[in-house]
C-alpha cells in the first residue's frame, strides 16, 4: 500500500506538524513502541534535527506488561524501555507507533507512562491509521489513513529490521 | 517455557535466554519510583515454606508484588503441618484456594514434582533437600552475565560442599546449558556420587584452577545436614577450601567472587573476600528479585496452558 518514499514523505509531514503544534518541539519526547515504533521516533527525530536543528530526545516504552490480552496468549518476550536521561516529567511525550488499530496498545502505554512519570501533555502519531477502534483513542498526527477490513492484517516493514521500507495489506486465506 | 519450574534441567537453552533477557527488561523496574507493574493482577501466589528461609522466601514475595500478585505465605511452623498434615492435603488446600503459582521449599529431594501432579496451577521450586534451586541458578547466571557479558566459554568455579548444595546441582545443569565451562572443587567427600556422570570438570586443588577461572562461586559448608565428619576441623577446611585474600590474589583481575548466602564469614570466604568490590554477593540479591519476577512473568503472566502443552 505504500512504498518506501510514501512512508519517507510521511514522516516529514508528520515531523513538520510535531514542529507546527508544539511550536519548534519545545520539551518534546519522542517514545517508540516496539518493534518498529522505535525505528519510526528515531527517523522522526532526524528529521525534526534536520529542519530545525533541535536535538529531540528519544526512547522507547515497552507495553507488554501493561496489556489487557495477556492472558489469551502464551507469554510473550518484552520489548526494550528506554527512556531519555532527563526523563519525562513535565515534557510534551509523543508516542509513535507503527499501526494504529483497536487503540488497546496505546492504552496500555498511557497506563506504563503513568509509572514512569508526569508527562505535561501525550500525543500520539501513527505511520498507518487502520482504523477500528475498540477505545476512545485517536491519533494527532497520522502517515496515512487505510480503510481496511478487520479480517485484513496490515504490516509494516522498515530498513532497519526488514531490510526494506514497505506497507503491506494482508488478506486472509478464506476470510 | 514448561508449566513448571523443578529442576534447571527443564529449561532449554532458548527458555534460559528468554528468561535472562527477560530479567535484563525488569531490571529496570526496580530502580524505578513506582516499582510495581500491573500483570499479573488478581493472581495469587502462594509460598510454601517447609524449612527455613529468609532471603529466597523474602525475593519471591518481592517479585510477586512487584506484579501486583496476592501473595500468601505458608510457612511449616506453627501450622496444620505441624499437626500432622500430608503434603498431599496442604496441596488440595492451597488449590482449594485458588492458588495460581505455588512456590514451594522442602527439605525432601522431589517434594515440587510430587506436588506439581497434584495442583493446577504452577509449581515453582525453591530449594528441595540437596536436590535442585533452579532460581538460585539463574540470578547466578543473570549475574554472571551481566558482569562477564557473555557466558559461553566462561569457566566457572564452584567450590566447596558439593554434596548438600542444590545451588551447585542446578548451577552445573544450568550453565551446562548457557555454554559455560563448569569446574567443581571440593574434598572428596563433600562430592556427591557419580559427580563424574555431571557436565563439569571435577578438582580437588583449589589454588590450581582459581588462575583459570572468570567465576568463583563459594558454596556454604552446610553444618545442619552433616550428620558425619566430613573434614577434620573448620580450620583445615578453611586452609584448603576457604578464599582468603591469598588466594583472590591469585584470580584473574576481573574474575568474580560470588556466593549464595547465607555466608559462614571466616570458614569457606574470608570477610574480606566478601565484601571487596569483586565480590557479587549483594548483586546476587537485588538480581534474585528480578530473576524472579521474570520467571512468574513467563509462567503466570501468559495464557494457561494445558497439560503437556509448551
Amino acid at each position: 500500500m505504500l512504498e518506501g518514499p510514501d512512508i519517507n514523505r510521511a514522516l516529514i509531514r508528520i515531523a513538520h506538524e510535531i514542529l507546527e503544534r508544539t511550536k519548534g518541539a519545545e520539551g518534546v519526547v519522542l517514545l517508540g513502541i516496539p518493534t518498529r515504533g522505535v525505528q519510526l521516533a528515531a527517523r522522526l527525530a532526524g528529521h525534526i534535527e534536520q529542519f530545525e536543528g533541535a536535538k529531540v530526545p528519544v526512547g522507547s516504552l515497552d507495553v507488554t506488561m501493561y496489556r489487557d490480552d495477556l492472558r489469551l496468549r502464551p507469554a510473550r518476550a518484552l520489548g526494550a524501555t528506554r527512556l531519555p536521561a532527563d526523563g519525562i516529567d513535565d515534557r510534551v511525550v509523543v508516542l509513535v507507533d507503527d499501526v494504529l488499530y483497536s487503540g488497546r496498545t496505546v492504552r496500555a502505554a498511557l497506563d506504563a507512562l503513568n509509572d514512569l512519570g508526569r508527562p505535561r501533555a501525550v500525543q500520539l502519531a501513527a505511520l498507518v491509521d487502520r482504523g477500528h477502534r475498540e477505545l476512545p483513542i485517536r491519533a494527532d498526527y497520522v502517515g496515512k489513513n487505510l480503510p481496511t477490513a478487520k479480517s485484513e492484517t496490515v504490516k509494516v516493514y522498515l530498513n532497519e529490521v526488514d531490510d526494506r521500507d514497505a506497507v503491506v495489506l494482508i488478506k486472509k486465506e478464506g476470510a | 517455557m514448561r508449566r513448571h519450574l523443578i529442576s534447571a534441567a527443564d529449561l532449554s537453552k532458548d527458555d534460559a535466554l528468554l528468561i535472562l533477557d527477560t530479567a535484563e527488561e525488569l531490571a529496570a523496574v526496580s530502580e524505578r519510583s513506582v516499582k510495581k507493574l500491573p500483570t499479573l493482577r488478581g493472581r495469587t501466589v502462594v509460598n510454601l515454606f517447609f524449612e527455613d528461609s529468609t532471603r529466597t522466601r523474602i525475593s519471591f514475595e518481592a517479585a510477586a508484588k512487584r506484579l501486583s500478585a496476592d501473595v500468601i505465605n505458608f510457612s511449616a511452623k506453627g501450622s496444620s503441618v505441624s499437626k500432622g498434615e500430608s503434603l498431599k492435603d496442604t496441596a488440595l488446600t492451597l488449590e482449594a484456594m485458588g492458588a495460581d503459582a505455588v512456590v514451594i521449599r522442602h527439605s525432601a529431594s522431589g517434594a515440587p514434582h510430587r506436588l506439581a501432579s497434584w495442583v493446577r496451577g504452577s509449581v515453582l521450586n525453591a530449594g528441595d533437600g540437596t536436590h535442585e534451586h533452579p532460581t538460585q541458578a539463574l540470578l547466578d547466571a543473570f549475574t554472571m552475565r551481566r558482569r562477564l557479558g557473555k557466558l559461553d566459554g566462561r569457566r566457572v568455579t564452584i567450590v566447596g560442599d558439593v554434596l548438600h548444595s542444590r545451588v551447585a546441582r542446578s548451577n552445573v545443569l544450568l550453565l551446562g546449558t548457557l555454554g559455560a565451562e563448569v569446574t567443581l572443587v571440593a574434598p572428596p567427600t563433600l562430592l556427591p556420587v557419580a559427580v563424574e556422570t555431571w557436565p563439569c570438570e571435577v578438582s580437588y586443588d583449589l589454588d590450581a584452577v582459581l588462575p583459570k577461572s572468570d567465576a568463583v562461586m563459594m558454596l556454604r559448608v552446610q553444618r545442619e545436614r552433616m550428620n558425619a565428619a566430613y573434614f577434620p576441623s573448620a580450620r583445615e577446611y578453611s586452609r584448603r577450601y576457604g578464599l582468603d585474600p591469598d588466594r583472590l590474589a591469585k584470580m584473574p583481575d576481573d574474575a568474580l567472587v560470588m556466593h549464595p548466602g547465607p555466608m559462614n564469614r571466616g570458614m569457606e570466604i574470608a570477610a574480606d573476600v566478601a565484601d571487596s568490590a569483586r565480590s557479587t554477593i549483594v548483586e546476587q540479591v537485588t538480581n534474585g528479585v528480578t530473576i524472579r519476577m521474570a520467571v512468574l512473568y513467563l509462567l503466570l503472566g501468559g495464557a494457561a496452558l494445558e497439560e503437556g502443552e509448551r
